[in-house]
């Protein structure tokens, strides 16, 4: 999170200034992201009959990564699901979920909690910028969540991408470690983000 | 104190100009090929204009600086990698005579620090090196007063070249190279930037820092170090539309030393502009503190070292 300047802002009170630490997370108006990993039968409608209990619970969704190539060991299709949703309604959905006959695999902020965006720089094109996705997402156990190319020089020549993951809380930097090898495999620049401190 | 200094760069030549001010006196001023020595108080401005016309310091060889009756060796020659001589044999040398020794000179403590640290044990004189790290930013003193086991990580900016560009090429879509010429105009960046650009120079800082918190240990080859020549400006595009911008930013723990560049947040604390600096030391019971300011230059980089010697007395 950024610093706080606190000398931009006019300071009402000293209790309002007291509040205001810059360690706190942020609420967004009281609403978290979490990710639910559901197995789904692979039959039609499942899909949907498994995403109305989050939204009849006051669930927002946000993303579904829908891995229809992947069969679970036991002929599961596995789906995660990335919703937001105040704190205290959160157990209420996975609950609703669960009376549903959904099968829920991992529930809550701790898996894929914490977000890190890397910056690649290199001959992405050449070097085969799916097959480099799909690395990260294989060997740092990663979810892309976004991608931005910047390819000024064409796609022959140097271009930059900036990748935002979604990985486990607390393997960060296992996962910046992962990419940092995937990145001297293909000769790419790795600009990681800094980790630590109060600049993260 | 009575100081004589080694090496008349910009550097040495400002501690001598400032010495007076803060109450020292220069017995001896030597650049690589001549030195001014009197035991009884050197003339700073004679000796500083013969230096500026391009005549030597003086009339004696460089080894004289030893035989005057000095309190501290001010080293200012140039950092010198891997044996890190002549500075480092200068630094021997005054500590085997029971003599103090300020360094501003990077490699002795960079690459030598144990041997140097050794030498110290030994001697009644002691050595002190805040200038090299950080210019005229307290950053040793501050991670002393903390004392190094209270101090967990020290981050930042040390490399007030590689920042100009980086900030350079951010706000003005401009490539590398470009930035880079620009500024060699205006003589912030050197005729060869290699150092700057490829991120030893900071490392060389980040090393002396870990050195400090692990008491040793350290040395160049056992940094990670990544320079900034190959970021585009693409890429530092692509930062910015994530609030982000992208800095030569150095770590120094008791584990390692890595310096590279790395996405930080556009508005936060590590972002200094230009050829500003900024050290951000992790502290186990005072959170972090932050220190900017300028990482180089004479005079101010002549206040750090004036700063130690003030510490000696």
């Amino acid at each position: 999170m950024t610093m706080v300047d606190d000398a931009e802002e006019p300071v009402e009170s000293i209790e309002d200034a007291a509040d205001e630490s810059a360690d706190e997370p942020e609420t967004d108006g009281g609403v978290r992201a979490y990710t639910v990993r559901l197995e789904l039968v692979d039959e039609p409608g499942e899909l949907l009959r498994a995403l109305a209990p989050i939204a009849d619970n006051g669930g927002n969704l946000l993303s579904i990564h829908h891995e229809r190539g992947n069969i679970t060991p036991r002929g599961h299709i596995p789906v995660e699901v990335d919703l937001e949703c105040p704190p205290d309604r959160f157990d209420g959905i996975v609950d609703a979920l669960r009376d549903a006959g959904v099968n829920v695999i991992q529930a809550g902020a701790e898996h894929y909690g914490e977000e890190v965006s890397v910056v690649l720089v290199g001959q992405l094109v050449e070097t085969d910028l799916s097959d480099t996705l799909s690395r990260i997402e294989d060997e740092v156990d990663a979810v892309v969540i976004d991608l931005s190319l910047a390819a000024p020089e064409g796609t022959e020549g140097v271009a930059s991408a900036r990748i935002r993951l979604a990985i486990d809380s607390g393997r960060a930097d296992a996962a910046l470690g992962a990419i940092r090898s995937i990145g001297s495999d293909k000769e790419l620049t790795v600009v990681e983000p800094l980790l630590g401190g109060e600049t993260a | 104190m009575k100081l004589a200094i080694l090496g008349a760069g910009a550097v040495g030549r400002s501690v001598a100009d400032l010495a007076g001010e803060y109450g020292h006196d220069v017995v001896a001023l030597a650049d690589s090929k001549s030195a001014v020595a009197d035991d009884a108080g050197i003339d700073v401005e004679r000796a500083l204009e013969r230096k500026a016309g391009g005549e030597p310091v003086g009339s004696g060889a460089p080894e004289d600086v030893f035989e005057t009756d000095y309190d501290a060796l001010v080293e200012a020659t140039p950092t010198t990698l891997d044996d890190a001589k002549p500075g480092f044999s200068h630094a021997r040398r005054a500590l085997e005579a029971d003599r103090h020794v300020v360094l501003a000179n990077k490699g002795p403590v960079a690459e030598r620090y144990d041997e140097l640290r050794a030498l110290e044990s030994d001697s009644a004189g002691s050595v002190r090196f805040e200038a090299t790290v950080g210019g005229a930013i307290p950053v040793l003193s501050t991670i002393e007063d903390e004392t190094p086991q209270a101090v967990t990580a020290v981050r930042g900016v040390l490399n007030g070249t590689a920042n100009f560009i980086l900030t350079r090429m951010a706000a003005e879509g401009l490539d590398y190279e470009h930035v880079l010429a620009e500024a060699q105009d205006l003589g912030v960046a050197e005729a060869d930037p290699t150092f700057d650009v490829d991120g030893t120079d900071a490392a060389l800082k980040f090393v002396i820092l870990s050195n400090v918190l692990a008491d040793g240990g350290f040395s160049l080859s056992d940094a990670a170090v990544d320079g900034i020549q190959n970021v585009p400006g693409s890429a530092l595009d692509l930062a910015a539309e994530d609030g982000r911008t992208i800095r030569l930013i150095g770590e120094a723990t008791r584990e390692g030393v890595r310096v590279g560049p790395r996405l930080v947040p556009e508005n936060g604390a590590l972002a200094v502009s230009g050829t500003r600096n900024i050290v951000q030391i992790e502290t186990r019971h005072a959170g972090s503190l932050h220190s900017s300011g300028r990482g180089a230059g004479g005079p101010e980089t002549a206040t750090a070292v004036l700063s130690d010697v003030g510490r000696l007395e």
